[in-house]
């Protein structure tokens, strides 16, 4: 029970972190998260209902090593990974945000440098200044 | 013969891995890393050929890694849906590293390494009958995507890469917690002896968080928003080697997890048929509204992810099969459209359909890659689409749902409008006036190496755009305000031809449907009826 207690308070509160927009709170809530699952991962083993794989262990004894396999990896993959996010929160000019102000794949951007002195008069020119006011 | 390829299995995934990060270790050593990365994916190709070969009667291959005991080894297993699919992405992986050589990426020291880094992963996750190795590999598969997207963007912001991470990993830690929780529910995670595990609810319900992660990655409805913010930030080649990899790996694990663990249980059914169509119709209205040619093209992805997860819902052997043969083709289709797309955004400088036109007379080349490609995702003859929708609908119609059919064949007309709407905006009309400016300015950004958003000076900008028109002389009879004259700014016939190559591929499926079809409907039966692949598996 308090295994389950703790898993869903470390879910819980990684979720909070994952749903906030600076990357740093993102990687903490990420660094959470994969402690929940870990200990639901070493909750999940035992080894009631198979044989230990090795001959020679006393099952009584023996704790399920498949789950700490996994847990085993799941930690190295979640160490990578917190690094590669560092990365990401550090890289890039302005931010460590999620969201960018003005271009997030839909709208890419042409209004910089260049855009300022075409022509416009074309409707078109509106148009798209209008689009790239309603993403600010 | 069978055991030798047996032992080989784990190479499809550790010798592109091995070689991947062997490259790390030569930086500078451009041509070295571009040909050792060409004939790593081109063997990857040729093992894909060979094993779609093997595997065309209708057998499994199966290895225990390691030669541990069954039940203690983590098994590889190929079928012949495995093969097909590894065959397509290595295929497009190979056309990717082409675009990305000549398009000037592949000078990023590391863009070649993590190419095949993804490579390998999607090997892996495409062989492995182990749930917990699959969620490794699927996360090898993601590692190269994130530093890819990062080295490739040519933004000053990484918004879109931070996003794709923080989705990713979100979907790969549900995954992961699923997989916890089939352990703990059926004390196995190897695929083998899950087999038709699903019949207890409680495996039924972890399976189903585990597949609720890998749905994100396949980005069905209502989880797809992230798709469009994300691919689009990166150049063209990768947006074009992600759609072929990543969602479709993921549909592949959907398919491979209902048919095995679920035995394509028909309680979930009306859930699956709900999801896969509303997918398909919701993806094909958003391209509608999209103001950039990829952004398009990635929703109209999305609305065809839907029409291939029908297969699964409806689960009939028609079905299944269509399900194959149409993603085969959609995967193939998508990369060349999003190849050519990328050769006009990387010429011109912009993406967006209204800051283009005109290109009908001037692209020869990519106006028929494009149209080869647009007709083949609406479906008419004599292209692959073609081929794999027919096979949709009456699969749907033998199924029993009429609607399904009809939903198929009106997200197909909205297919046909948005192909128009880049038809309409880039490749008919007159040239933008604006357009030699914006192909200078992406000239000048890529030679100086600059982001999105460097400046560029005026003055440079200027003497540039005259070199241009410099450069390539008017043809005959054109005058100098003719809005079709010739002159400045033409794609690459280099890069233009990664596209054409797919588009090649793209018809001649279509006028070699039967053999697709064929294939197609044995990979379709190893699915329906799972028992040679547990076998094989199991090591029986």
């Amino acid at each position: 029970m308090s295994l389950a207690l703790t898993i869903g308070l470390l879910i819980g509160a990684g979720v909070f972190l994952v749903l906030q927009r600076g990357m740093i709170r993102i990687i903490l809530g990420f660094v959470l998260l994969t402690h929940g699952v870990n200990l639901l991962l070493i909750a999940a083993g035992g080894t009631a209902r198979r044989v230990p794989p090795f001959d020679g262990t006393d099952a009584a004894v023996a704790a399920d090593p498949l789950p700490q396999a996994f847990v085993l990896t799941a930690i190295v993959i979640a160490f990578a990974i917190t690094v590669v996010m560092a990365t990401f929160a550090v890289v890039g000019r302005r931010d460590d945000d999620t969201e960018s102000d003005d271009t997030v794949g839909y709208d890419t951007g042409s209004d910089d440098t260049v855009g300022d002195d075409r022509p416009d008069g074309a409707a078109r020119g509106a148009a798209a200044a209008s689009r790239r006011g309603e993403t600010r | 013969m069978t055991s030798t390829v047996e032992l080989l299995l784990p190479l499809l995934a550790g010798v592109p891995l091995l070689i991947g990060g062997a490259l790390f270790a030569v930086p500078g050593q451009h041509r070295l890393r571009q040909v050792a990365g060409i004939a790593t994916l081109l063997g990857l190709t040729a093992a894909g050929v060979v094993l779609v070969a093997l595997t065309a009667d209708g057998s499994v291959i199966a290895h225990q890694i390691g030669l541990w005991p069954v039940g203690v080894a983590i098994p590889f297993a190929v079928d012949l849906f495995s093969a097909l699919l590894l065959t397509v992405t290595a295929v497009l992986a190979l056309v990717g590293a082409q675009y990305l050589i000549v398009s000037g990426d592949g000078r990023e020291a590391s863009s070649i390494p993590l190419l095949l880094v993804l490579a390998g992963g999607v090997a892996g996750a495409l062989v492995t009958a182990d749930l917990f190795n699959l969620f490794v590999f699927v996360e090898v598969m993601l590692l190269p995507s994130y530093g890819l997207l990062l080295v490739l963007s040519r933004r000053g912001s990484v918004a879109g890469a931070r996003l794709f991470v923080t989705v990713n990993l979100l979907a790969s830690t549900l995954f992961l917690g699923g997989v916890g929780l089939v352990y703990a529910v059926a004390g196995t995670v190897n695929l083998g002896e899950l087999a038709g595990a699903a019949e207890d609810p409680a495996v039924a319900l972890a399976a189903g968080v585990m597949l609720a992660g890998i749905a994100v990655k396949a980005a069905v409805f209502p989880v797809h928003g992230w798709l469009a913010r994300t691919y689009t930030t990166a150049t063209p080649a990768i947006t074009a080697i992600f759609s072929a990899v990543h969602t479709k790996a993921a549909v592949y694990v959907i398919y491979r997890v209902y048919a095995v663990v679920f035995d394509g249980a028909e309680t979930w059914q009306p859930v699956l048929l709900a999801i896969a169509t509303v997918t398909a119709v919701v993806g094909a209205l958003a391209a509608l509204g999209e103001a950039t040619m990829r952004s398009l093209l990635v929703f109209q992805m999305v609305s065809g992810i839907g029409v291939i997860l029908l297969g699964a819902a409806l689960f009939t052997p028609l079905a299944v099969t269509a399900a194959i043969a149409y993603m085969i083709h959609h995967m193939i289709s998508k990369a060349s459209l999003f190849l050519a797309v990328g050769a006009i955004e990387e010429t011109y400088g912009t993406g967006r359909i209204d800051e283009l036109g005109g290109l009908r007379t001037r692209e020869p080349l990519i106006t028929a890659a494009f149209v080869v490609g647009a007709l083949s995702l609406v479906g008419l003859p004599p292209f692959s689409g073609f081929v794999a929708k027919v096979a949709v609908v009456l699969g749907a119609a033998e199924a029993g749902s009429a609607l399904v059919a009809v939903v198929v064949l009106a997200v197909s007309a909205l297919a046909l409008v948005a192909m128009l709407l880049i038809w309409a905006g880039v490749f008919n009309g007159k040239r933008n006036a604006e357009v030699e400016r914006r192909a200078a300015v992406a000239r000048i950004r890529r030679r100086e190496g600059l982001l999105d958003d460097d400046a560029v000076d005026d003055a440079t900008v200027e003497a540039e755009v005259a070199d241009a028109l410099e450069r390539n002389d008017p043809p005959r009879g054109a005058v100098d305000d003719d809005p079709h004259d010739h002159r400045g700014t033409r794609i690459p016939v280099a890069l233009a031809l990664p596209a054409v190559q797919l588009a090649v591929v793209v018809v001649a499926l279509g006028l070699g449907g039967e053999l697709l079809l064929s294939l197609s409907q044995t990979a379709a039966a190893g699915l329906i009826d799972t028992g040679a692949y547990v076998e094989a598996v199991m090591g029986r």
